[in-house]
């Protein structure tokens, strides 16, 4: 024992042998600090009480929270991917793959589901940002072709909430492609005229919000996520300049005239019935 | 050190200021010397033959960024008649990293668009080092839908580090322009040619890269991020831009065999600069051949051909 923890009264020296709170109960706000009962916080779709923060969400409990109850029927779920190259840098590609499933649940970064949303029949996708980043190869980019095929399928909406930090390096040149692919197939839902609605989430970065994410009919981004092309660090080595305050932010994206709007996450579904009601010429939800 | 030689290169250079050494000599002397010139020179070339033999993927990403490799502009002149560059997005500004306009390749008329990089230093800051700004993505769109409208097919020349990162890129929606470009190419009703002729970089390449016919010269590159970038984000460290390199597969070689381009056009020995005319006209042969086979297919098979490719990219299992 040091002087300094003699020097402590003993009832303030006792953390290590407090009771154990049930793991789970509480959880803090990662923005502004506040312990929160973990409940009310779910209730709350994850965003914050006290300060309104909008946390991540994996990307299956988005489209839980997004979606009707009922009907659901999830696209494409079997897709896996491969590691085409034998990719290996400190890790391989296939341990970090295998990490990722286990950690997540998911097969891979992209989640979606045929259901409703307030009784509008839609396809919904969501990445998931704990999977790799959220990074786009070659299993999300097949994903969302077969959500927009599954659209043209049944002439329903797509709406997808993007949250990646961009293209999978571990997929190379593949990943690449998947912009160009994603990209292409939202032509055919013009052509069709149906709709589809982005919504960007913390955070949207590189080769998805340089394909996909930036193609919506509307663009919708939640409060404050980092949306951008560059990431802010490189762009800080780049220019050697410290970058203005709220940079990339939603916020700062609208003014920029790049989203149509900034929609709370507990006015998410409300917002997207209503607006989809009008651009199919339906009642209102 | 002759710094227009990349490191693996000064063997060559050495060889190379040797011959030089004696045809000074030679010039104003009555030894006759000529026949060690050829000798040597005779060296220099297998030497240069062996060397560039087994290049590695990062010796490869050098020659593909070497300070005298030709860029678009290069082979523009000796390719094209009649060339008359178009300025300007008809919005914000005319963006000097790419450059585009209409111009005849025998004798027919074609819309060419390309990244380009500077010579010197005060044109590398004028061309922002080839790395265009949404600016220049939307006049490389406005050209592209011109040449659709009158029917001229599109031949792009990819020579970028990437699309510029930078605060007024971002501002102007550096996103959204190259996202644009991807989903117009995807149905553009025109033939698109595109040539890789220096770095490939990532989402700033692929905006002018979607196409019909995909070319490679021989010593370019084409990746997802720039080795150094993938080596500092993968490995944590800069030091493994070499690794990250041969990891990511990013040569001609290794990209035609994974099926992602179609051409590899070939570069004459010791690369595109050491005889810039001979690389034009390959270049000029895979063009002039890729127009032929497009004249003879018709445009709504070529869209389908085009939106087939683009979705047989990816591999996965669980079908």
């Amino acid at each position: 024992m040091s002087w300094l923890t003699k020097l402590i009264p003993s009832k303030i020296r006792t953390e290590s042998s407090t009771k154990k709170v049930p793991e789970g109960l509480w959880s803090k706000c990662t923005n502004c600090n506040a312990v929160l009962y973990r409940a009310e916080l779910e209730r709350n779709l994850d965003v914050c009480p006290k300060c309104g923060h909008h946390m991540r969400l994996s990307g299956r409990r988005r489209l839980e929270m997004f979606l009707d109850d009922e009907p659901r029927v999830e696209i494409a779920p079997q897709l896996e991917p491969i590691d085409a190259l034998k990719f290996r840098d400190l890790k391989k590609y296939k341990d970090r793959l295998n990490a990722a499933q286990k950690s997540t649940h998911e097969k891979d970064a992209l989640v979606s589901i045929m259901g409703q949303v307030k009784k509008i029949p839609v396809v919904a996708a969501a990445f998931d940002f704990k999977f790799m980043g959220g990074s786009m190869g070659s299993v999300v980019g097949e994903k969302f072709v077969r959500s927009v095929n599954a659209c043209i399928e049944h002439n329903i909406p797509l709406i997808c909430f993007s949250a990646s930090g961009g293209a999978r390096m571990q997929e190379a040149l593949f990943s690449l492609m998947q912009m160009a692919k994603t990209s292409a197939a939202l032509t055919k839902l013009q052509k069709r005229g149906i709709p589809f609605v982005s919504v960007m989430t913390d955070p949207t970065m590189g080769g998805v919000s340089a394909s996909l994410a930036m193609l919506g009919d509307i663009n919708i981004a939640e409060p404050k996520a980092l949306i951008g092309f560059a990431g802010p660090r490189v762009i800080e080595q780049t220019v050697r300049q410290t970058l203005p305050e709220g940079f990339q932010r939603s916020e700062f994206l609208l003014e920029h005239g790049a989203i149509d709007m900034i929609v709370d996450r507990r006015q998410m579904r409300d917002k997207i019935a209503s607006v989809l009601s009008m651009l199919t010429h339906q009642p209102t939800p | 050190m002759n710094l227009n030689f990349l490191e693996f290169e000064q063997p060559i250079a050495e060889l190379e200021a040797k011959i030089e050494e004696l045809r000074y000599v030679s010039n104003d002397a009555e030894i006759n010397i000529s026949e060690e010139i050829s000798r040597l020179q005779e060296k220099s070339k297998t030497l240069t033959a062996s060397i560039f033999a087994n290049l590695s993927p990062w010796q490869i990403s050098q020659l593909a960024r070497h300070p005298l490799r030709p860029y678009t502009l290069d082979y523009a002149q000796r390719i094209f008649t009649d060339f008359d560059e178009l300025h300007g997005d008809r919005v914000f500004a005319d963006d000097q990293a790419i450059v585009g306009g209409v111009a005849r390749l025998d004798g027919k008329p074609v819309m060419i668009i390309g990244q380009q990089k500077g010579r010197d230093t005060n044109e590398k800051v004028r061309r922002n080092f080839g790395m265009p700004r949404p600016e220049g993505y939307r006049k490389a769109l406005r050209l592209m839908q011109m040449a659709e409208r009158f029917k001229l097919p599109i031949l792009t020349f990819i020579d970028t580090p990437g699309a510029y990162p930078g605060i007024d890129a971002e501002e102007r929606g550096q996103s959204e322009a190259i996202a644009r470009n991807l989903y117009v190419m995807a149905q553009l009703k025109t033939p698109i040619i595109c040539t890789v002729i220096g770095e490939g970089g990532s989402g700033g390449a692929l905006a002018i890269g979607v196409g019909d016919r995909i070319a490679m010269l021989q010593y370019s590159t084409y990746s997802v991020i720039s080795p150094e970038g993938c080596s500092s984000i993968l490995w944590k460290s800069a030091k493994n831009a070499a690794d990250a390199a041969e990891a990511m597969g990013i040569t001609s070689k290794r990209l035609k065999e994974l099926n992602l381009i179609d051409k590899i056009i070939t570069e004459p020995l010791g690369g595109a600069h050491r005889d810039i005319d001979a690389m034009a006209k390959n270049i000029r042969n895979f063009l002039v051949e890729s127009i032929e086979i497009f004249e003879r297919t018709a445009l709504d098979k070529l869209l389908e051909q085009r939106y087939e490719r683009i979705m047989q990219y990816g591999n996965f299992t669980g079908d």
